[in-house]
């Protein structure tokens, strides 16, 4: 029994770690490849989340819905969407500094949450969309859907990997890069920097919707709480700063160690007097603020540095 | 009319002071250090918390335990600047931008640890609002609101155009690489940004808890908001971020009066977006404010 628990325990974390490592690698895209600060994860997250859930759920009197679609298809959707908004943000806000950045993408996730709350046609409000389905859920049931759910999130975790890995040695991610660290040569040798910041932050959007998708699916229920910009938006950060910002197994591995040990102390934490296991959350936040303090100061390149691929000539 | 001026202008003004009161430090932090400052409307917080505890020890008027919330204010802040954010200085700002980040959620766990996550309110029961001539009704805090943030724009003004310290301040905002060849103490000038900073910060939320309530989010929720009114102003501009706070806090209140009809002419869920819309399209058609602040 107790080795059961352990097993579920194992498979809920590497769930939770592997959504978390989409948004990671989302992030990745966007702040290590091309340098642009996104602030407002919660934002597109929601907006995969609740695609996600409409499209997939059953028809029900409180909120847009009834396509009844297979999971993939919401996913797919979750992505379109996201990446459709973030393509509208990035239409406007693509061109501010780092700093500007930030403060605009935070603007937009509120006023996306603040729809999410208030549009009660399309989300049921605060009161949210339940009995969102599973994938493969023909097949399986009860606890066994979520090793299945593992398995099926960590396809797409590796698809995702694939294709940013792919992404990162290319031409295209080469002037990414390039963009990145020195915008004005980049300029002078024909890049148009533009272009490239929006089709990076295009591209981040949409993973991240996806990611926001499968949380959907996993809790089968969504409300805009899910969009807390506290957990999703600032682990993120931590994650990628930890793992190695630029570079893709970084943010996988930084993914999965901080929400392990955001998960297990959590354990620790539970054990502790009342009247302290109530604020253990709290106490959990300020050490997650604290090692990020300590990552920026003595430990800038993460867990797995980035390294650039070789530059290799046709002729060698 | 009057219920214009009653329900409207008043608390309009009100949120406008205490934007303005906050939008003076952030405007002067990225003016001066180059970097948005993140944490600001949890150093609000705090300061309110400060304030919390002084009232459970001395039942006075929370304005006059106002001075306990600054102290706080201004030790955190000093101390979050040496050890958090000076060693990161030499990096790109966009470091500090993070790590300002994480200090406002170290700032918003340690809030939750030692008061907890309730709301709690400084002064409880409700307090008869002023009649003046006969037609207006003012509540008194926001008589007070507005009567010291106009005090404290002209102490900010004289002490940024007569002392020393005041001008050197906003010769390092304009041009920081002039301030500092022509040998102006810069170590000082971000000190005192931090602490006026910090300052009004304890005010803005002694005004922002009295106006609703104490809770851990109160600052957090007032900082987008703040940081329009700063890029309203014009970064590095102090009486521009003031001038920003109040507009942009007239803008969040009036955009729900009924100008058209009689419906509310946005609904008043959607009142904070105001500011995030006006911060937004700022950003992007005028980005150096209305008062030709920096642009970085």
């Amino acid at each position: 029994m107790e080795l059961t628990g352990l097993f579920f325990y194992l498979v809920s974390l590497l769930i939770m770690g592997g959504i978390y490592a989409l948004l990671c690698l989302a992030l990745n895209v966007q702040w290590g490849m091309g340098g642009l600060f996104n602030a407002g994860i919660a934002g597109f997250y929601g907006v995969g989340a609740y695609t996600s859930a409409i499209l997939s759920t059953a028809a029900s009197g409180r909120h847009l819905g009834g396509f009844s679609m297979p999971v993939p298809i919401g996913l797919v959707g979750a992505a379109l969407v996201a990446g459709i908004t973030g393509w509208a943000v990035a239409r406007i806000c693509v061109r501010l500094k780092s700093d500007y950045l930030a403060m605009a993408s935070i603007g937009i996730a509120e006023i996306l949450r603040l729809v999410f709350v208030n549009e009660s046609w399309l989300t049921n409000g605060s009161l949210g969309v339940s009995r969102i389905p599973r994938p493969l859920s023909d097949f399986t049931t009860g606890r066994m859907s979520d090793v299945v759910f593992l398995g099926f999130v960590w396809v797409v975790v590796l698809l995702v990997y694939v294709a940013t890995s792919r992404l990162y040695d290319s031409p295209w991610g080469r002037s990414l890069r390039a963009i990145r660290d020195n915008e004005a040569s980049a300029l002078a040798a024909g890049k148009n920097v533009e272009k490239y910041r929006i089709q990076t932050f295009v591209i981040g959007c949409a993973v991240m919707g996806v990611a926001g998708g499968l949380s959907a699916h996993y809790f089968r229920f969504l409300s805009p709480t899910a969009t807390d910009p506290l957990l999703t938006t600032f682990l993120v950060w931590v994650m990628l700063m930890a793992g190695g910002s630029g570079n893709n197994r970084g943010a996988i591995l930084g993914a999965v160690t901080i929400w392990t040990l955001w998960s297990v102390t959590e354990i620790f934490t539970n054990r502790l007097p009342p009247e302290w296991a109530t604020r253990s959350s709290f106490i959990r936040m300020l050490l997650v603020g604290l090692l990020l303090q300590f990552v920026l100061q003595r430990f800038r390149s993460g867990l797995l540095p980035e390294k650039s691929p070789p530059v290799r000539f046709r002729n060698d | 009319m009057s219920e214009f001026i009653n329900f409207y202008l008043f608390p309009a003004l009100t949120i406008g002071s205490i934007y303005a009161l906050g939008a003076v430090g952030i405007s002067m932090i990225f003016g001066i250090l180059r970097f948005a400052h993140f944490a600001h409307g949890d150093l609000m917080t705090l300061g309110t918390y400060g304030i919390l505890a002084a009232a459970a020890l001395m039942p006075v008027n929370p304005l006059l335990l106002v001075p306990f919330g600054m102290a706080l204010t201004v030790f955190a802040a000093l101390f979050v600047d040496r050890f958090f954010y000076r060693p990161l200085r030499d990096l790109p700002t966009i470091y500090t931008v993070i790590s300002s980040f994480g200090i406002a959620l170290v700032f918003r766990s340690l809030i939750q640890l030692v008061w907890g996550s309730e709301n709690q309110v400084l002064v409880a029961g409700v307090r008869p609002p002023l009649i003046l001539f006969d037609t207006f009704r003012v509540s008194v805090l926001h008589l007070q609101a507005i009567v010291t943030t106009a005090v404290i724009a002209v102490l900010l003004h004289f002490f940024l155009t007569a002392t020393r310290t005041g001008r050197s301040m906003r010769a390092v905002a304009d041009d920081p690489e002039l301030a500092e060849v022509s040998g102006l103490d810069t170590a000082k000038v971000v000190r005192w940004t931090w602490i006026i900073g910090a300052a009004l910060a304890a005010v803005a939320g002694a005004f922002a808890a009295l106006n609703t309530s104490a809770h851990p989010n109160l600052g957090w929720n007032l900082l987008l908001p703040m940081f329009a009114a700063a890029i309203l102003g014009g970064i590095g501009k102090p009486m521009g971020a003031m001038a920003g706070g109040f507009i942009i806090g007239m803008a969040e209140e009036l955009s729900s009066y009924h100008w058209i009809g009689d419906e509310a002419l946005i609904s008043p869920s959607y009142k904070t977006a105001v500011a995030f819309v006006i911060m937004i399209s700022l950003l992007i058609f005028r980005p150096q404010g209305l008062f030709k602040g920096r642009l970085l």
